[in-house]
């Protein structure tokens, strides 16, 4: 297991190799060189890894290098660069007819402006690549929209890809399936406990339980296919149209599922790891 | 086991089942430390890495 900080997620994921007594050895990326040419340190990875880097950057390009000396990843690094890209998991999801909020993609304060008029400013203005609702930010005037995008014309040019969505008119919460493979094994609400549009556990999100219902169960699997399939966070919004997935997560966090639904996640993370070594 | 804040130097207890990577937060002063070795029933701690950009799931 390749991790650069041990969370509640590792420490479980630890505790469960130990009690199905599964050789699990965790890497911390940080002390970690590999050299890329000549596939001399496939050996120090043993048969399968298990990425769990809380780095996006760090755990994409380290996946890359271990598929690289055939090393089989969870989850592969095609997985990862399409979940770790809203623009790209997007397009995935229309793709596989998954249903999905309106998005428009633009590269100019200009167009942006644009986007906002044909959404009616009705508009949440995310950064492609970015978790735990960082820069997240509901669009919902002329002038703070002017203002916001004065502000991100100063940062890195990957702020400067706009990702522009409609905001759904949903109740105060979100929906947050675990996939593992072909499997839907818990669900709960998150609940924004501000009122705001974030409802991330990892911002102070409310857990509740979410009964698996098969809309819910049809559109996770749907979802975590369209991205490559593997170790998923789907998460989902209740429209007035039914369903709609937004997002999804390739290094789940399981603080929230596990609490509240008892379901032993790392027990089955580990499992589906042990079934794809074997393939 | 105990450990020693090193900004504070305030002395508070580690769980038994402790692994090196694990954050802390020191009790007193709210600083998070990570845990960057474990041996002969010593803890060694160093400050935590700060939230970056990229950080998430």
């Amino acid at each position: 297991m390749l991790f650069d900080q041990i969370r509640w997620e590792e420490k479980n994921l630890i505790a469960a190799a130990k009690r199905k007594q599964i050789d699990l050895i965790p890497i911390d990326a940080r002390k970690v060189h590999i050299d890329v040419t000549s596939g001399k340190d496939r050996k120090k990875f043993g048969d399968i890894v298990l990425q769990r880097c809380i780095s996006y950057f760090r755990g994409l390009h380290l996946t890359a290098a271990l598929e690289s000396m055939d090393i089989p990843v969870v989850n592969s690094y095609a997985v990862t660069a399409v979940c770790g890209n809203k623009l790209l998991t997007t397009l995935a999801l229309v793709e596989a007819d998954v249903p999905t909020p309106k998005t428009i993609l633009a590269f100019t304060p200009e167009t942006v402006l644009e986007a906002l008029e044909e959404l009616k400013y009705k508009a949440v203005l995310k950064p492609v690549t970015g978790s735990w609702g960082r820069l997240i930010v509901p669009l919902r005037d002329k002038e703070i929209a002017q203002a916001i995008l004065e502000d991100r014309e100063f940062m890195h040019p990957l702020y400067q890809v706009y990702y522009v969505q409609e905001i759904v008119k949903r109740p105060p919460r979100d929906i947050r399936a675990t996939v593992i493979g072909d499997e839907v094994v818990a669900a709960i609400y998150r609940i924004s406990t501000t009122g705001e549009l974030i409802t991330n556990i990892a911002r102070g999100g409310r857990a509740e339980a979410c009964k698996v219902t098969k809309e819910l169960e049809e559109i996770s699997l749907k979802a975590a296919e369209a991205v490559g399939g593997g170790v998923l966070g789907v998460d989902l919004m209740e429209s007035p149209k039914g369903l709609v997935v937004h997002e999804v997560n390739h290094t789940i966090e399981f603080f929230g599922t596990v609490t509240t639904t008892h379901v032993d996640i790392p027990g089955l993370i580990l499992e589906y790891c042990l079934k794809q070594a074997k393939k | 086991m105990k450990v020693s804040c090193p900004e504070c130097a305030a002395e508070f207890e580690v769980p038994d089942d402790v692994v090196v990577g694990e954050i802390l937060s020191c009790p007193d002063c709210g600083l998070d430390v990570e845990v960057s070795e474990i041996s002969c029933g010593k803890v060694v701690l160093k400050s935590a890495e700060v939230e970056g950009e990229d950080w998430g799931e």
